[in-house]
């Protein structure tokens, strides 16, 4: 993985810069408001998981075409405050896309631009810390989104389950393991919740994403973290 | 903007309850679940701790315990619980373990009721989960507690100890130090060994205790050579194995005595005593019984009274059913009376003819709870001479009625108490009354002495009301124009239906919103009990013996005295927990519940019990006529 998406941050620290920096009043107020108690216990963090689906892999010419939201904490999974947003792409929706996504492009139609849920979206994430699997799509998109709309991008802690497991599995696999370099296995979503018998879903859109990442981070917890590690271990 | 979570609405589809709800109301739920994750070996629910959801497992695998550690339940995908736990009193009442990594969906309580409400085959669904789930919630209360499910024969630590009916007592003395136990059995060679393994008696006659070897042998200066057989007690009353500890309690308290055989068909196999019942449950009640005993005046004993709510609780915590509650308040009732009784016979002098103290209602039928007043009377030896004797009677009998009002038990409105001239009577006058109720029923009569067909011996020659409660079963026995009448009064007091139906209130002042459990629930059903009772000719006080007589004698269709166990059962708990409640709130506990406070599970069940006393009642009408008999 490229560690410049998921590396260790001093993000209390680097939430203030930011909120000192930016220019935006929406990213002001957003990083004011910012999750930074890095050394929390991770049974007290309030959680988001985020999922997107995009036109594509690339974050320079590809868009997002839906935003799926689940916030939950170690015990629970909040699902009556999730949230969904189909929004509308700069460029058309590829075949293969629409298939895996099953949106379609009457629905894209009427869909409103990424301009108007920005601020909705930023308030569902303030004061939580956003959970995703693979943290450079969510990051870059993201991240892109903004600084075509508000001439400024965002920087925000993640919590990558890929990496939790990728972590979990090099911890599996041992010195010998590594000495000869013996496969990892897969770190797709669905096959990491099957390793924690979570059941494997049929539906792929964000929002089902976003809540099978949820039960993902509450597994990965129980199952490799004491409840009072402290957060700062498992963000980047 | 509410988000759809495609996936959980489509799990819940597949799967009853939910699969019978419309789209709508299916995503609704599934917006609204929280979903949570434990790993195998971890609890998800722990004994007692309070509950707001219920689960549905998504999936993975639950097991679920008994309190006793005993497995109750596994469950797997699909698989639902934490109802029990929302439907009694919002306590977890079986732990949960999951088995292995397990995914569950809560639905939040709340919710869950408003589907109950709104979705009939939702609710039914819980109603008839297993079997029907007002029989349920009620064995359940059984398995929790210790002394209505452990057996005597778990006292029981040692071989019996028995010597020979020849056998000198100071032999007997030196074997009871050896072996340091209190009592010996007492077996003949002599008697005949009987051929049927089912009918060995171990050729046991009598018992000898350290008692007896103190009052028969010490106090009459007897010789040390006297042998067994001239002291031993032959009037055995003994224990099965199999019978439940709280039984042995009984028996021990009503007949004083302290030592019972235990037998396995009829063998002894060991005596249990009461401290070893003591060791056993030292909480009990059966502290306060003996706490009771020790106190030397009124004021002592009104001031130990005010541990009785205590006690109630604790009993009710400790999940005891209504049975073990009411048999625990009436023996300690039973105790104040006794007691007050050598008070007043220590300070009037000893009586000048023998005499027979006894309770009526509910005291005599073991059902007593915490808020109850006096109903009691006097049965008098027929040497007893109004002239020389009322005033002795009369001075014990407002003794007694005085000190248990101080104790919390108030006076009795109908005025039925032995401090009443009129309730007051010689054996012979007693059975003339009892003959011209049974043979000259007068409904409005007979109204106000139901309550005389419950009654038990308390204090004195308690064998006079034994006598008494012969004659009753005897006489009434199908007799059809006394069963009528009684059938009749039985029907008087009508469950509070009406009330379910738009919760409609009795309007009674004060309880406006409320129903009285006692005189619109758990009184009729006794009253409807005693009829079918006394149509049998059962012996019996107790509304639930009653009913093991009622079934055995297969009086009712199939089903119905079960229904009414499980419907007197119900209703006598939400009592029971009614007043605990009200008890740990500090407030003065009463019958009166406002069925709002219920959550519409219990709503639905305690309806359900309602109905099953009017069917009941309704049944008596045309069962009891006074021109067809019986049937």
């Amino acid at each position: 993985m490229n560690p410049r998406n998921y590396k260790a941050v001093d993000w209390q620290a680097r939430y203030n810069e930011l909120a000192n920096s930016t220019e935006n009043k929406l990213l002001k107020h957003f990083y004011a408001g910012a999750y930074n108690q890095d050394k929390a216990a991770v049974k007290d963090v309030p959680f988001v998981a985020m999922d997107f689906e995009t036109t594509g892999l690339n974050s320079q010419n590809d868009d997002i075409v839906s935003v799926g939201l689940v916030p939950f904490s170690l015990k629970r999974i909040y699902c009556k405050h999730s949230r969904h947003w189909v929004v509308q792409p700069r460029r058309n929706l590829h075949e293969e896309s629409i298939l895996i996504h099953g949106i379609t492009h009457s629905e894209v139609d009427d869909a409103p631009d990424f301009n108007q849920i920005i601020e909705p979206l930023l308030e569902a994430l303030s004061g939580k810390v956003v959970v995703v699997h693979y943290a450079a799509i969510e990051r870059h998109f993201l991240n892109n989104a903004l600084l075509l709309r508000l001439k400024e991008g965002i920087e925000f802690a993640l919590v990558d389950t890929m990496e939790i497991e990728k972590r979990a599995l090099k911890a599996r696999q041992g010195l010998l393991g590594r000495v000869f370099n013996t496969k990892l296995g897969s770190l797709r979503l669905t096959d990491c919740r099957a390793r924690y018998s979570l059941p494997a879903y049929q539906n792929h859109n964000a929002l089902t994403d976003a809540l099978a990442t949820a039960e993902l981070l509450q597994a990965q917890l129980s199952h490799h973290y004491r409840v009072d590690t402290p957060i700062s271990e498992l963000w980047g | 903007m509410q988000a759809e979570q495609v996936e959980i609405a489509q799990f819940l589809a597949q799967h009853p309850p939910f699969d019978d709800l419309p789209q709508k109301a299916l995503n609704e739920l599934a917006q609204q679940v929280e979903v949570a994750y434990f790993r195998a070996k971890t609890d998800i629910l722990s004994f007692g701790q309070d509950i707001s959801d219920l689960y549905v497992i998504r999936s993975g695998s639950v097991e679920m315990y008994r309190r006793n550690g005993e497995l109750y339940n596994r469950l797997a995908t699909a698989g639902i619980f934490g109802q029990m736990g929302l439907l009694m009193n919002r306590k977890v009442r079986f732990p949960a373990t999951a088995l292995e990594d397990t995914l569950v969906y809560c639905i939040n309580v709340e919710l869950f009721n408003r589907y109950c409400d709104e979705f009939d085959a939702f609710a039914d669904y819980f109603e008839t989960d297993g079997n029907v789930r007002l029989h349920q919630a009620i064995v359940e209360q059984a398995d929790g507690n210790d002394l209505t499910t452990a057996k005597v024969k778990s006292l029981i630590h040692r071989d019996v100890v028995t010597v020979d009916a020849t056998s000198t007592i100071q032999d007997i003395a030196k074997l009871m130090t050896e072996e340091a136990v209190s009592s010996v059995l007492v077996t003949d060679v002599n008697k005949p060994i009987n051929d049927d393994p089912e009918e060995d008696d171990g050729q046991v006659v009598g018992i000898i205790t350290d008692r007896d070897l103190r009052s028969k042998v010490v106090a009459k200066g007897l010789a040390f050579n006297t042998q067994a057989k001239d002291i031993m007690s032959t009037n055995l009353v003994l224990l099965d194995a199999n019978d439940y500890i709280f039984e042995a309690v009984l028996a021990m308290l009503r007949d004083n005595l302290h030592h019972l055989p235990v037998v396995q068909k009829k063998r002894p196999i060991g005596v249990i005593s009461l401290s070893d019942i003591l060791r056993y449950e030292s909480q009990s009640s059966l502290l306060l019984v003996r706490g009771i005993l020790a106190q030397q005046t009124i004021e002592d004993l009104a001031h130990y009274a005010r541990q009785l709510p205590n006690v109630f609780v604790r009993m009710v915590n400790e999940d005891a059913n209504s049975h073990m509650v009411g048999t625990a308040m009436a023996v300690i009732g039973r105790t104040f009376k006794q007691r007050l009784l050598v008070l007043a016979e220590e300070k009037f002098g000893p009586p000048p003819v023998p005499y027979c103290f006894i309770a009526l209602g509910s005291m005599a039928r073991d059902e007593q709870l915490i808020v109850t007043d006096q109903d009691n009377a006097l049965i008098l030896d027929d040497s007893y001479d109004d002239e020389k004797h009322n005033e002795y009677f009369q001075n014990i009998s407002d003794f007694v009625c005085d000190g248990l009002a101080q104790c919390g038990y108030t006076y009795c409105d109908g005025e039925i108490m032995a401090s009443f001239k009129k309730w007051r009577k010689t054996r012979s006058e007693w059975f003339d009354q009892f003959a011209d109720w049974i043979a000259q029923p007068k409904p409005q009569a007979l109204l106000n002495s139901s309550i005389f067909f419950d009654l038990d011996g308390v204090w004195g020659k308690t064998k006079w009301a034994n006598e008494l409660k012969i004659f009753i079963a005897k006489q009434s026995k199908a007799n059809r124009i006394f069963l009528a009448n009684m059938a009749a009064n039985a029907r008087n007091r009508t469950p509070p239906l009406g009330f379910f139906k738009g919760f409609v209130m009795e309007h009674n002042g004060q309880h406006k919103r409320s129903m009285n459990l006692k005189r619109r629930g758990t009184a009729p059903l006794s009253d409807v009990i005693r009829v079918h009772a006394l149509a049998i000719g059962s012996r019996k006080q107790n509304s639930f013996e009653r009913l093991e007589d009622i079934i055995e004698a297969k009086l009712l269709p199939q089903g119905k005295a079960q229904d009414l166990r499980d419907a007197l059962e119900y209703i006598a708990m939400m009592r029971i927990r009614h007043q605990a409640w009200q008890i740990e709130k500090g407030e003065e506990p009463d019958n009166n519940l406002d069925p709002h406070l219920l959550s519409p599970f219990e709503q639905r069940n305690l309806k359900e019990a309602f109905a099953i006393l009017e069917k009941a009642q309704s049944y008596l009408k045309f069962s009891y006529t006074a021109n067809s008999g019986v049937k």
